[in-house]
């Protein structure tokens, strides 16, 4: 880690929002390719992707969260990341850029109380460019 | 310098472990024979080269500590201390906060700041309280004595007019080639007249096996004046001692010193025996494992591009290409081949730290034990290696605790006082047996019984009805521990299941036979190799999964009218056996396939338990790299790893285990 880049997060969307997750924890974006069913795994599991030779687990992000199912088109993309030597695609809507945000543009996730999924899994919400974005933990989806 | 000198850390921590190693090992060989010399010489020399490689390093502490160490095994060495077990405990000491430096080293890339004043104190204390009170001159003295050789030339030198002279040389502690500057002495002395003795000899000198000091007996017409007056002339001499030899003096002790002597040759021809044994260390090579790793990931590599080709050829119908194809899986199962062979270690690797354990817990729980190890030189892939540590750690510790009885216990049980723990390595096939056996009490499975009640892992009711073989099971659930006592050296709650879950994830199984008063046995059974194995491909509906061959027994075909369903499970007869059916296409989720006739089933086996799966058809045997499914599926049990198949699809490898 010679340069970490401070607050630039890779932007993404499900459905018509917009998410955020720090760059620094992404490998790369890539298109979605034949994957395998895992039995026996929670739903959101989608099932294994071939990367390169290395065999990646893909999660269907609109599952974890607890959004409604999309069908799988030429936007959808997946997301490789890394948190703590694990290593896992998340599948998303589409996915084209990275932003940097202010600090003084973060604010901190709605206070929990309402029992919505999504809640968990929120570190803050950002501002740019007149759009919000949900930045997600990568930490507490995978965990 | 101090950053030129990073770059060797990792030489040094790797090299220091070994020398550490071959001390404790040497150690305990000590303890038990303590009058043999080879083991000490062999302690001091390891020491010798920490000192001077922690010293080069500029790792004080770790010079300081080692120079004391070596001072007392001088001392042990040539017999001015007897060795005894409070020596010995404190050279262990030594040796574990050794291994803490060196570790912390390792992490850190420098020395902690710990002089281990306590320990050197009382290494100090040792040479103190058991030397003989006897001033530092005599001992030089008695310690360069010549033999009747020696004198028998000098007193013909007499004759002749000419004088022996005794040269004590005492090198400044600065100088820095030691054997260089000895040898200009050497020289010089040739020059003006005969060297007949020397203390080291002079081999020993050349190779720099000395301290600071050396003796010399030469024979020259030269004056005591003149000598020294020549010997003035080199640097670097802290101290020099020329003595007239007399002769007629010396005549009378003849035969004490030469009974002396025999020994100390003795001593000399047994330090040059492991000599030449560490030349041959020069064939080998020292290579990162990472390299090793990236040979295998390529090797891995080239397997599968292999199976593609193959499969593209199978289409192609090219005469030519088959025979190349041939050829190219030969040479890739060769190379394969060669890849494993260099990733091998013996397990010797784990096994070496054990005697040191069993030796410290027997003392702690005052058991006497015979630890006997067996096969320690069979081989296992690296990756296989750093798992079993922890398991056998844990097995042994219980062997220890619960198995082998306290003496007097053993005495009225009409056994040995002294318990056998037996540690044994075999192959078998492409697997690797261990076996831990003790003669100890045995497991009591009343109490197994009373014990899983109280925990509440099974009702009384359950209890009633489980077999001798689920009650081996019950050992191994999560939070059992017959132990009496929670203590420091097993039962704390993990146990045995901790141990069946380590070696379960690497593939392998842990089987349990124990017979009341007369001792138990777990016998731990590992793949050779976790990278790349032979694999049958089934067909399960629609998707493919691999079956690793070495749990496969064979593969039949049954007849629908042979299954029978007993309590919700449907069995069948199989040579003898009856044996529970598993649908695979039902196990991994999907709709169950029409009723056939006939099935597919591959029977399978994991220790004593087998399986028949049935499959939807078979696709064929084929070398398959496994593929870990990495931390964030390691809570799903059912398969072993994935692999990537010939058209590039994923196939997942069922865990037979699993199944069971």
């Amino acid at each position: 880690m010679i340069s970490e880049d401070k607050n630039k997060y890779v932007i993404f969307k499900l459905g018509s929002d917009f998410y955020g997750i720090d760059v620094n924890n992404v490998l790369s974006i890539e298109r979605v390719g034949r994957i395998t069913r895992i039995p026996n795994s929670p739903e959101y599991v989608l099932g294994l992707m071939n990367l390169r030779g290395d065999v990646i687990p893909v999660v269907d992000l609109r599952l974890k969260l607890r959004l409604d199912t999309s069908d799988i088109n030429k936007n959808t993309r997946v997301i490789i990341t890394k948190e703590n030597e694990s290593t896992v695609g998340l599948l998303v809507d589409s996915s084209s850029e990275v932003v940097e945000i202010d600090k003084d543009n973060i604010d901190k996730p709605p206070s929990s109380g309402s029992d919505n999924e999504i809640l968990k899994y929120i570190d803050g919400i950002g501002k740019s460019s007149n759009r919000l974005i949900i930045l997600l933990s990568l930490k507490k989806i995978l965990n | 310098m101090d950053i030129d000198l990073k770059q060797y850390i990792g030489l040094f921590v790797e090299e220091a472990k070994e020398h550490l190693q071959s001390m404790n090992d040497a150690l305990l060989n000590l303890e038990k024979d303590k009058d043999n010399l080879s083991h000490i010489n062999e302690i001091f020399r390891g020491s010798h080269t920490l000192k001077g490689m922690s010293g080069t390093m500029g790792f004080v502490n770790m010079s300081n500590l080692t120079h004391q160490m070596e001072n007392v095994l001088d001392e042990v060495r040539n017999g001015r201390i007897s060795l005894n077990e409070k020596i010995i405990d404190i050279l262990f000491t030594c040796f574990d906060v050794l291994g803490d430096m060196v570790n912390y080293i390792a992490a850190y890339g420098q020395e902690k700041e710990s002089d281990n004043s306590e320990l050197i104190e009382e290494l100090q204390k040792v040479i103190r309280e058991n030397k003989p009170a006897e001033p530092d001159e005599q001992r030089v003295e008695e310690a360069v004595e010549f033999d009747n050789y020696v004198l028998n030339i000098i007193r013909k030198a007499k004759a002749e007019g000419l004088n022996g002279y005794k040269i004590q040389i005492n090198l400044s502690p600065s100088c820095m080639l030691k054997s260089a500057r000895a040898f200009i002495i050497f020289n010089l002395l040739e020059s003006v007249g005969n060297i007949v003795y020397s203390n080291p000899s002079a081999d020993d000198i050349e190779d720099e096996k000395f301290d600071f000091s050396f003796t010399i007996a030469v024979i020259t017409s030269l004056s005591k004046e003149e000598l020294l007056e020549k010997l003035n002339q080199v640097s670097e001499i802290e101290k020099i001692e020329v003595e007239l030899i007399d002769v007629e003096e010396n005549a009378n002790e003849v035969i004490n010193y030469d009974k002396k002597n025999t020994n100390s040759s003795q001593i000399i021809s047994e330090i040059k025996t492991p000599k030449k044994e560490s030349s041959k260390v020069g064939k080998t090579v020292r290579v990162d494992i990472d390299r090793l790793d990236n040979l295998m990931n390529l090797v891995s590599e080239l397997i599968i591009i292999k199976t593609r080709l193959e499969d593209l050829s199978s289409n192609s119908n090219m005469k030519e290409m088959e025979d190349t194809l041939e050829y190219l899986e030969r040479i890739t199962t060769s190379l394969h081949d060669s890849v494993m062979k260099v990733r091998m270690v013996p397990v010797e690797r784990v096994f070496n730290r054990f005697p040191r354990m069993v030796r410290d817990l027997s003392k702690e729980l005052n058991k006497k034990v015979n630890f006997i190890i067996h096969g320690e030189n069979t081989e296992v892939d690296r990756t296989v290696i750093d798992e079993i540590g922890d398991p056998l750690i844990h097995l042994i510790r219980n062997s220890m605790d619960h198995g082998i009885e306290k003496p007097e216990e053993r005495i009225k049980l009409g056994k040995a006082e002294e318990g056998n723990l037996t540690l044994k390595a075999y192959p078998d096939g492409n697997s690797v047996v261990i076996e831990i056996s003790d003669d100890g009490r045995g497991i009591d499975f009343e109490r197994v019984r009373e014990k899983a009640i109280e925990k509440g892992i099974y009702t009384m009711e359950e209890m009633d009805k489980l077999t001798v073989n689920d009650l081996k099971n019950v050992l191994f659930e999560p939070g059992f521990s017959t132990s009496e006592n929670v203590n420091e050296i097993s039962g704390r709650g993990v146990g045995l299941d901790v141990v069946k879950n380590k070696i379960e994830s690497i593939n392998g199984s842990v089987e349990l036979e124990t017979e009341k008063n007369k001792g138990t046995r777990f016998t731990i059974r590992i793949p050779l190799t976790l990278a790349i194995i032979e694999a049958l491909l089934v067909k399960v509906m629609d998707e493919t999964y691999a079956i690793p061959i070495s749990s496969i027994n064979e593969i039949v075909l049954i007849d629908k009218r042979d299954i029978k369903n007993l309590h919700g499970q449907d069995i069948i007869l199989y040579r003898g056996n009856t044996i529970p059916i598993v649908r695979l296409d039902r196990a991994m989720g999907l709709e169950s396939g029409a009723s056939m006739d006939e099935y597919t089933a591959v029977v399978v086996k994991k220790g004593n338990k087998q399986a028949a799966l049935i499959v939807t058809g078979l696709v064929g045997q084929q070398e398959i790299v496994i593929k870990p499914l990495g931390k964030f599926l390691s809570s799903n049990k059912m398969f072993s790893g994935a692999t990537i198949l010939g058209n590039g699809s994923i196939s997942l490898i069922i865990n037979v285990n699993s199944l069971l």
